[in-house]
């Protein structure tokens, strides 16, 4: 019975760490794509500063109040702005940023073509 | 004709290039939050300073009077640049001081104010940094102009006497 008792424990224990597993997996999924602004070139993952710590307790508390990923990223945005995602969404500032390498590569694509057409003329 | 055209698409290309790159190296390398933009203050749970009760924000904030609400620190240097700043402003009387202790240890905390007096009309405590977060703050010191439970202005970094004539200004 002390055996049974011994082995329910530990499975309880093991599933409750798989779950916590998962959690740190998103939190530390999360904190990389937050900008640690206080800090220069620094993820919140990255960065051990005063801020980056906070943040990462309130990631915590995002998650273990059941918001999603999308959610706790909009809540970040609108106490710091775009700037504190990693991932640029396309607007009047940014869209240089998202068309400038398509352009470049239609560009180089063209003189390509042009060279290859010569050639085979 | 067809040589022609290849060098002159060159030059325009690498003419945008050095355009985009020479508007960029007018603007601030430095990230600039905005500071002006109006928004609700957050809502968070903490702790009076002196007493260790816990209270809800919605109970600090009363509609029609002017809060400054001011981050702080013993261990932050430019806190005690500010601190004579802060002590005028509250004789002067116009708004009410409201301290936020951030990331301390409350023992340096009382002596900090014991030494240098104390401006605010009350303290609270945000022991793990996150309600400065919920504030929207970056670190220490930063100072909120906050009427009719909105951020009117923001404060980023220690206050000077030329940021106090802009308070000043603003609540007039």
């Amino acid at each position: 019975m002390k055996i049974l008792r011994f082995f329910l424990i530990v499975i309880i224990f093991y599933t409750f760490s798989v779950l916590k597993a998962d959690e740190l997996d998103k939190r530390n999924n999360i904190t990389k794509n937050l900008r640690c602004l206080v800090c220069q070139g620094q993820s919140i993952y990255d960065s051990d500063s005063e801020f980056a710590n906070s943040l990462k307790i309130l990631v915590d508390r995002k998650i273990d109040e059941g918001l999603t990923d999308a959610e706790i990223y909009e809540y970040f945005k609108n106490k710091y702005g775009e700037w504190i995602l990693y991932d640029p969404k396309l607007n009047k500032n940014t869209y240089i940023l998202w068309f400038m390498p398509l352009l470049i590569f239609l560009l180089g694509g063209a003189i390509i073509f042009k060279k290859l057409k010569k050639k085979h003329n | 004709m067809k040589n022609k055209i290849l060098p002159f698409a060159v030059i325009i290309i690498f003419g945008i290039i050095f355009f985009i790159f020479y508007k960029g190296l007018e603007d601030s390398k430095i990230y600039t939050p905005d500071v002006n933009t109006k928004k609700e203050i957050p809502v968070f749970n903490t702790k009076e300073f002196f007493s260790g009760e816990n209270v809800k924000s919605s109970s600090i904030f009363e509609l029609d009077k002017v809060y400054l609400l001011n981050i702080w620190s013993s261990w932050c240097v430019p806190c005690r640049q500010e601190h004579p700043l802060l002590m005028n402003l509250n004789l002067e009387n116009k708004l009410n001081i409201i301290g936020m202790n951030y990331k301390d240890n409350l023992n340096n905390a009382e002596n900090f104010l014991k030494e240098l007096g104390n401006p605010y009309k009350e303290i609270y405590i945000d022991l793990d940094g996150t309600i400065a977060i919920e504030w929207g703050a970056y670190g220490v010191p930063e100072s909120f102009l906050i009427y009719n439970n909105e951020i009117i202005k923001k404060f980023i970094g220690p206050l000077n006497q030329e940021l106090i004539d802009d308070i000043n200004l603003l609540i007039k």
